[in-house]
C-alpha cells in the first residue's frame, strides 16, 4: 500500500524537477534517531505544546549523492505557506540552493517531528528558531566534513550556495559529495550553533520564493485529501443525525440500493455528545463513485431520535443569551469599581452585539481516505492535527499508535475545522467494515449542517462617560457557549483561552473595568474557527468605540487612541489569574499599547483616514491584538 | 452508451447518464484536478471546458456531454504552460490552491472568447469563482497579465 501511494504523496511538490534530476534512492544524513529537542533563542510557548519542537537536522534534512537536499515540512499546508517557508528557513541557514531542494511532507509523528498542530497562528513563531538551528547544524556538519577531507582547519571553510568552499584556495566540494561524510559528523549542539547573520539571508524576508506547490496547483496535480485514489477504493457519503446528540433509530436501504453504482448501505458507529472529535454516526452509502453515493443517500429512508437538542432554535437561543447578558455573571476581570462609576457617570452608552454561528466552509469540504488491513490503518487526509489524528485513530480502532500512519495531504483551507478528525475516523471505521480502502466525502451541505460551529455570542458593553466625554467605566458581558462543551458535558463558561482573546486582555486605559461571563449552554458542537473568540470580542469592543465616538461627536481614530492611552505594556491587574496569552510567555509577548497605537497610525496613514468619501459612504477604523499580532483596519 | 472526448482522448460511459460530469472525471477517469466545492454551481471549483466554453461540471450530466469535447485543467496545455497558467505562476496567485483549477479554466475560457477583456469584464466573468483565501486581486492581475503580457 505504501508503494502505491508514496510517489503521489511524497512528491507532491516539484515532481517535474524530481524527474529531471533523477534523484537516487541513497539518501544519507537522515537517520532514525531520537529527536533532539529544540531550544529557542527567545522564549515561546512551543515547549508547552505536546511534544514541543525538534531541531535535529537528521530528522529534517537528507542529502542525496547528487546533491539534492530533501527537507521535511512537518506542519500542514492550508494556504498560509508554512510548507514552503519553514523548509526555506532550513535551506537558507544551511546555504542550500532552493532550486535543488525538495520538500517532503511529514506523516503524523510528533515524537519524531515535534508538535504538528497547525493552528494558533504559530508555525513560524514556534518553528523559526528550531528550523534555523536545523539548517545551521546541517551546514556546520557539511563544513566539518569538508575540512577533514582537505585536512584544513574548520575556520578556513564555509558553505556557499550548495557547496563548501576552502577560502584560501577556492577549492570546492558540493553538498552531495560531502553527504556521506557529513552524516558521520556529530550533530552540533544547540549552544555551539552559529546562526547566520540576518544580513546574509538569501531567502528569509526577501519575498522571492514561490510556494513549492505552485506548479502542481496550476496544472491540477496538487493532491488534496479528496484527490487520493487507491486501487479497489470505495466512495462513501454518510447520512448523519441532523441534531447534535441525536442518534439513528432505523433505516431502509431499499431505494438507495436501486441507485446505479450503489454497492452497500451500512450503519456508522456514533458516539454520545460530547465526545471531542468522535464521529456523529449515521448511515453510510458505499458506491463506485461519489455521485452515486450522494444519490443513494438522497434515496435513503432514515428515522432519527433527535435527542436532548431536538428543540434547539437559534432565534429563541439568541433571546436567552441576550437575557443573560443583561444580568450579572461570573466576574472574570475587575479593576476599580465599574458598577459605582457607571452609576455616577454623566452618560452611559450601551452596545449589544449578536453574532450567529459561523461554519468554517473551507473550499475543500472534509474528505479522507482510509485503508484498514491486517490490524493496521493508513490514512490520507487534509488534517491540521496529524499527531492528534493518529492518537484518535488508534483509540477508535483499539490499536497501537505504531500501527497508524497518517499521511498529510494539502488542505483546501482549514480554518480550524480540519483540526477535528471526525471525518478521518469515519473513513477508518468504514474501511474496516467493508474490507477495502474507503474515501469519505462530505458534501457542502454536510459541511455546514454538521460542522463544529463557531460559538454564537451576545456581547453587551456599557460605557460610562464623564462630563468631558471621557470614558471612566467599562462593563463588558460576554455570553457564548464554550469550545470546552465539545470536550466536557455541561461546560457553560468561556475557558481562560477564550476569555483571553480580546475580553479580559482589553488594552484600554480606563480606571474602572469589569468583564463578566454569564453562563451559556451549548446545543451544537462548538469548535474553534480562525481567530476564535477574538471575532465576537473584537467586533463588540471596536464597534463600541465607534458608537462612543458617534455619541460624543468625536473622531473615531482619536477616540480609539484615547481609549488605548499612552504607549506602555498593559497590565490587566491582579483580578485576572494567569492571563492566557495565546500560550506564549507574557514576558516575550506582552500586550503593547505602543504597538496598538503604532498600527492605528499606520493604517490611518495608508488608508487616508479622514478623506472625503462619496455620499452614503463612511469610514470605520478598528484595531486589535489577536494571537499576539497587532492588526488595524480601515473600511469604507 | 455515452461517447465523449476528454482531453483529446475518446471515452465511453455506460453507467448512469445523470451522473454529474464532475464525479465521472474525478472518480471514474481519475482526473482529480477538477474540484468539488459545492455541487450546486455556486463556487466554480469544478469548472471545465465543454466545447471550449466554461461549464460547471458538478451540474453537467453525462448525458449533456454526449458527443462533446471536454477539457480539464490537466488537458488545458500539454506542458501546463497555457498563458493563464504561466501568468498564475508569475503573479503567485494561489494560497491553499483548491479553487485555482476552476479559476484558471474560467479565465482561459474568457480569453478564448474575448482576448482583450476590460477590467470590468474580467471581474464580471470571474465573479462566479469563489476563493476562500481571498486571492482576488492577484487573480484579476493574472488574468490581465495573461491577456496583455503585463
Amino acid at each position: 500500500m505504501q508503494q502505491i501511494i508514496a510517489p503521489r504523496i511524497e512528491n507532491v511538490s516539484r515532481r517535474a524537477m524530481l524527474r529531471g534530476l533523477g534523484i537516487t534512492a541513497g539518501l544519507v544524513l537522515a537517520a532514525p534517531v531520537l529527536s533532539r529537542r529544540g531550544m529557542a533563542a527567545y522564549s515561546t510557548g512551543a515547549d508547552k505544546m505536546p511534544h514541543g519542537t525538534v531541531n535535529d537536522p537528521r530528522v529534517f534534512v537528507s542529502i542525496a549523492p547528487d546533491g539534492i537536499v530533501t527537507i521535511i515540512a512537518s506542519r500542514a499546508e492550508m494556504g498560509t505557506g508554512s510548507r514552503t517557508s519553514l523548509p526555506m528557513v532550513v535551506a537558507d541557514e544551511m546555504e542550500a540552493n532552493w532550486d535543488r531542494v525538495i520538500v517532503k511532507q511529514a506523516p503524523g509523528d510528533e515524537v519524531k517531528y515535534g508538535n504538528q498542530d497547525t493552528d494558533g497562528s504559530r508555525s513560524i513563531r514556534h518553528f523559526l528558531i528550531p528550523m534555523r538551528q536545523v539548517g545551521a547544524a546541517a551546514r556546520m556538519m557539511l563544513e566539518a566534513a569538508a575540512a577533514k577531507r582537505w585536512n584544513v582547519s574548520i575556520t578556513e571553510v564555509k558553505a556557499v550556495n550548495h557547496e563548501i568552499v576552502h577560502t584560501a584556495t577556492g577549492r570546492k566540494l558540493g553538498f552531495g559529495e560531502l553527504a556521506n561524510d557529513a552524516a558521520n559528523e556529530p550533530v552540533v549542539e544547540a549552544a555551539k550553533l552559529q546562526l547566520k547573520d540576518p544580513k546574509d539571508f538569501r531567502y528569509i524576508g526577501k519575498g522571492k520564493v514561490s510556494i513549492v506547490d505552485l506548479r502542481d496547483i496550476t496544472t491540477g496535480n496538487a493532491m488534496y485529501g479528496a484527490d487520493i485514489r487507491l486501487p479497489g477504493m470505495k466512495y462513501a457519503v454518510i447520512a448523519r443525525p441532523p441534531v447534535v446528540g441525536g442518534k439513528l433509530v432505523s433505516f431502509d436501504p431499499k431505494d438507495a440500493m436501486k441507485v446505479p453504482g450503489v454497492e452497500k448501505v451500512i450503519e456508522v458507529q456514533g458516539w454520545p455528545w460530547p465526545s471531542k472529535f468522535q464521529p456523529l454516526g449515521g448511515v453510510a452509502v458505499i458506491a463506485r463513485n461519489t455521485g452515486a453515493a450522494i444519490l443513494g443517500r438522497d434515496a435513503l429512508k432514515v428515522v432519527w431520535d433527535d435527542g436532548a437538542n431536538a428543540k434547539y432554535d437559534s432565534v429563541s437561543y439568541r433571546a436567552e443569551l441576550e437575557n443573560a447578558a443583561r444580568n450579572p455573571g461570573e466576574v472574570v476581570r475587575n479593576n476599580g469599581d465599574a458598577e459605582a462609576a457607571l452609576k455616577s457617570a454623566d452618560k452611559v452608552v450601551v452596545g449589544e452585539y449578536y453574532l450567529p454561528h459561523f461554519a468554517h466552509v473551507s473550499m475543500e469540504p472534509p474528505a479522507a481516505v482510509a485503508h484498514v488491513a491486517d490490524g493496521k490503518v493508513e490514512v490520507w487526509a487534509p488534517v491540521q492535527s496529524p499527531g492528534g489524528t493518529r492518537e484518535d485513530l488508534a483509540k477508535t480502532l483499539g490499536i497501537s499508535d505504531k500501527d497508524v500512519t497518517v499521511n498529510v495531504t494539502l488542505l483546501g483551507g482549514g480554518f480550524g475545522r480540519k483540526s477535528k478528525c471526525d471525518f478521518v475516523l469515519e473513513a477508518a471505521l468504514l474501511s474496516k467494515a467493508v474490507g477495502a480502502p474507503v474515501k469519505v466525502q462530505w458534501t457542502r451541505e454536510d459541511d455546514i449542517r454538521h460542522d463544529f460551529l463557531h460559538t454564537v455570542s451576545v456581547e453587551r458593553i456599557e460605557a460610562g462617560l464623564d462630563k468631558g466625554g471621557k470614558v471612566v467605566a467599562w462593563r463588558h458581558r460576554s455570553v457564548a457557549p464554550t469550545i470546552m462543551s465539545t470536550f466536557v458535558a455541561g461546560a457553560k463558561h468561556e475557558a481562560p483561552f477564550e476569555l483571553g482573546m480580546g475580553l479580559v486582555d482589553l488594552p484600554f486605559d480606563i480606571p474602572n473595568i469589569r468583564c463578566e461571563n454569564p453562563e451559556a449552554a451549548a446545543h451544537t458542537r462548538i469548535g474553534w474557527f480562525r481567530s476564535v473568540s477574538n471575532i465576537p470580542h473584537a467586533f463588540a469592543v471596536q464597534t463600541m468605540v465607534g458608537e462612543l465616538a458617534h455619541e460624543t461627536g468625536r473622531d473615531p481614530k482619536e477616540m480609539l487612541l484615547e481609549l488605548i492611552g499612552p504607549a506602555r505594556l498593559v497590565d490587566v491587574g491582579p483580578s485576572v489569574k494567569d492571563l492566557w496569552d495565546y500560550g506564549e510567555p507574557l514576558s516575550s509577548y506582552p500586550i503593547d499599547a505602543g504597538r496598538l497605537r503604532g498600527v492605528v497610525e499606520l493604517v490611518a496613514d495608508k488608508g487616508e483616514w479622514g478623506r472625503q468619501v462619496p455620499k452614503g459612504h463612511g469610514l470605520g477604523i478598528a484595531v486589535h491584538r489577536s494571537f499576539v499580532s497587532y492588526i488595524a483596519t480601515i473600511v469604507e | 452508451m455515452i461517447k465523449l472526448t476528454v482531453n483529446g482522448q475518446a471515452r465511453t460511459w455506460d453507467g448512469d447518464p445523470s451522473l454529474p460530469l464532475l464525479w465521472y472525471l474525478r472518480d471514474e477517469v481519475g482526473l482529480t484536478g477538477t474540484k468539488y466545492g459545492c455541487g450546486k454551481a455556486l463556487c466554480g471549483a469544478c469548472t471545465v471546458h465543454v466545447e471550449g466554453q466554461a461549464a460547471r461540471s458538478c451540474i453537467t450530466a453525462m448525458s449533456d456531454v454526449a458527443g462533446q469535447k471536454v477539457t480539464t485543467i490537466e488537458g488545458l496545455d500539454p506542458h501546463g504552460d497555457h498563458p493563464v497558467q504561466k501568468a498564475w505562476r508569475e503573479i503567485n496567485v494561489p494560497q491553499c490552491g483548491f479553487c485555482q483549477a476552476g479559476q484558471i479554466m474560467q479565465a482561459a475560457a474568457l480569453l478564448t472568447q474575448n482576448p482583450h477583456p476590460t477590467h470590468d469584464q474580467i471581474r464580471e466573468t470571474m465573479s462566479g469563482n469563489i476563493c476562500r483565501c481571498g486571492c482576488y486581486q492577484r487573480i484579476e492581475t493574472a488574468v490581465r497579465v495573461a491577456a496583455t503580457g503585463a
